[in-house]
């Protein structure tokens, strides 16, 4: 009884029957980047038959082997010990003998695998609760030992390098202003044109102005600077601090005495809490400039009509509202994106996943905030 | 001139060798990460002036044991205890004065990468002295030039080989002319003859400084050259199964596992040979 599982022009297997015993002969290149025979139709040849009491194999037509007829032996010899049957390796080439004796030598190790149990659902869910609870727990602490690490800011006594604020103020304020003026004018171009063509049909075409100043001051200016932070500084914050933290550079600090709450952590969110409102006012003057673009352009306005009409809608309180706002945003977007880097990980892509959760943990409470704002404004009656 | 006078004033003369008094006594310490507990019962003495190697296989807890002593870690449960003062429950301000009298080498240096190697060494000083940017650079100028660095004081990290690194990490780690020197793997990453030059550096340091040292390691060469007493601690078991000197261990020890790593696993330890 013989047959032969032929995969083409690559290695074949067959088999030879008799009584207790299966000769299998292995022939031709048994090649890893071809495709190798399946030891499925070796298993089943296995245990097809009970009385099976020993293998042997003949390897003299075998022309090449690699790492794939050792994975094809390693599987055929696993189904033997299972079925408790002999196996007689003389067959083999020695080398291929010497590298099966070698993945065998140390037995799996039991309890190393991760078992695929899935939890059930209430498990799940009481780990994910506990998992936010822990989170909320984190984000406490961390506000906690930022106040303390302010108030020694404020006595004087917090170590850090003023070279390092200046630095950061560089990075999240005057580098941030090409950015800032690219969005903020087009938001305020994106205003404008979604006024204009309402307002237009009732020939009111200068409440594009009244629109895109209430609009930019009050709101836009601020979020849209807080968008682009998070986005900008609050991911390269998390990038920063998880790196420092993957090669010990935090440890380091830490073992030195030196608290990385008050050496890191506190210039990047003074530095993000004095630029935001300034990059929020400019981000108003360049919407408005936006939307006088349209209003002069396309709506046929005249530059000192627009800007009047500006001037009378503009606010002290709508303007120092938004800037509050903004200041409050850059607060957030800091403080996420250094918790965030504090967590990190201790791989490379931890510092990816790090600066991705930053940016969507600050842009979520920057949202947030917004609405939370905008309810709050309107009870006070601001 | 004045840059020798300011080394003298910052640390008094201490003696050269073991001076036998404990240093560091580590009582009943368990390491855990939250419920899996990774060492059980660790207990041992680091006198005054040892040479103090942590070993065992990987991943059975040595890094974790040095970041326990450096407080980068807490305790599950027992205590770590400096010249009689409890590191464990010490509170916040005496633990930060503690800090200042340990230097730390990293097992990649974990030199601050944006700052040069001068900034680097300089930063403590800076931190924790009065003393004038002018001499801080000189200050970290000595230092650099004591790991064989002169002339690298504007380099960055970056700019410099992994053996140059470690070498200023430990520069760094010298800076305030610490007590207790803690080395996480100092020969990892090093070609042999560099790493023995680290070795002799770390003997010449504790020498010269007075320093008592820990090092964490499991290179055999290291641990028989510079080692005087150490702690072996056995994965399988999850706790540690020898202590003493490292020479006296291979010559004296009847335990196969610690027989087995002292020698490179060709002594399999068996049992009923006469030691």
């Amino acid at each position: 009884m013989s047959q032969a599982v032929n995969i083409g022009t690559q290695g074949t297997v067959s088999f030879t029957r008799s009584e207790t015993s299966l000769l299998i002969k292995l022939s031709g290149p048994w090649n890893l980047t071809k495709d190798v025979p399946s030891p499925a139709a070796l298993r089943r040849e296995l245990e097809s038959d009970a009385r099976l009491k020993s293998v042997s194999f003949d390897t003299s037509t075998l022309t090449h082997w690699d790492s794939g007829l050792i994975s094809f032996l390693v599987q055929a010899s696993a189904t033997c010990r299972a079925r408790n049957i002999q196996q007689d390796r003389i067959g083999l080439p020695v080398g291929l003998r010497r590298l099966l004796e070698l993945a065998e030598a140390v037995p799996e190790k039991k309890g190393t695998r991760s078992a695929e149990v899935k939890a059930p659902f209430f498990e799940r869910v009481g780990k994910m609760t506990i998992g936010y609870g822990l989170s909320v727990s984190d984000f406490m602490t961390f506000l906690g030992d930022l106040t303390v690490a302010f108030s020694k800011f404020v006595r004087g006594q917090a170590r850090y390098r003023k070279v390092d604020l200046v630095e950061v103020i560089q990075e999240c304020g005057a580098s941030a202003v090409g950015i800032v003026t690219l969005i903020s004018f087009l938001v305020g171009v994106i205003l404008a044109f979604m006024g204009a063509v309402q307002l237009s049909q009732f020939g009111a075409s200068i409440y594009v102005a009244d629109l895109v100043c209430i609009g930019m001051t009050r709101d836009m200016g601020a979020i849209m600077t807080a968008i682009i932070m998070s986005g900008r500084t609050g991911a390269a914050f998390a990038a920063k601090l998880g790196t420092m933290k993957v090669t010990q550079e935090i440890d380091a600090l830490t073992t030195m005495g030196i608290s990385p709450m008050e050496f890191l952590v506190l210039p990047r969110v003074i530095a993000l809490v004095l630029m935001m409102p300034l990059l929020c006012l400019y981000a108003d003057f360049l919407g408005i400039g936006g939307g006088m673009f349209v209003g002069v352009g396309m709506l046929g306005l005249s530059v000192r009509n627009y800007l009047q009409e500006t001037i009378a809608t503009l606010t002290l309180t709508n303007l120092f509202g938004g800037l509050f706002k903004a200041t409050f945003y850059g607060l957030l977007i800091a403080i996420a994106g250094c918790l965030r880097g504090f967590q990190c990980g201790n791989s490379s892509s931890a510092v990816g996943d790090a600066a991705t959760q930053a940016v969507v943990m600050s842009i979520v409470m920057g949202v947030v905030a917004c609405g939370l704002f905008a309810v709050v404004f309107n009870v006070i009656g601001i | 001139m004045s840059t020798q006078a300011q080394i003298r004033s910052t640390r008094p003369p201490t003696a050269t060798a073991a001076t036998g008094k404990p240093h560091i006594v580590v009582k009943n310490l368990t390491m855990a990460y939250g419920s899996f507990v990774l060492m059980r019962e660790i207990n041992f003495t680091v006198r005054h002036g040892d040479v103090f190697i942590i070993m065992g296989g990987s991943g059975c807890g040595k890094s974790t044991l040095l970041r326990h002593l450096i407080g980068l870690k807490e305790p599950a449960t027992g205590e770590i205890i400096y010249d009689d003062v409890n590191f464990t429950r010490a509170d916040p301000q005496t633990r930060e004065q503690m800090l200042r009298r340990f230097g730390v080498l990293y097992q990649g240096g974990a030199l601050w990468s944006s700052m040069t190697l001068a900034q680097n060494v300089g930063l403590p000083l800076g931190e924790f002295t009065d003393l004038t940017p002018s001499q801080i650079r000189e200050i970290a100028a000595l230092k650099l030039s004591l790991v064989g660095l002169s002339g690298f004081e504007d380099f960055y990290p970056s700019e410099i080989s992994g053996g140059m690194q470690k070498r200023a990490g430990l520069a760094r780690a010298m800076a305030l002319d610490p007590e207790i020197l803690f080395f996480d793997e100092p020969s990892a990453g090093l070609d042999p003859i560099s790493s023995s030059l680290l070795d002799e550096l770390i003997l010449e340091l504790r020498d010269s400084l007075g320093a008592t040292v820990v090092v964490v390691t499991h290179e055999l060469a290291s641990i028989f050259s510079i080692g005087n007493n150490c702690v072996f601690l056995d994965a399988d078991s999850r706790v540690q199964i020898a202590t003493g000197d490292p020479n006296d261990l291979l010559a004296n020890s009847h335990d196969p596992r610690v027989r087995k790593f002292l020698t490179r696993g060709k002594d399999k330890g068996e049992e009923g040979k006469s030691a």
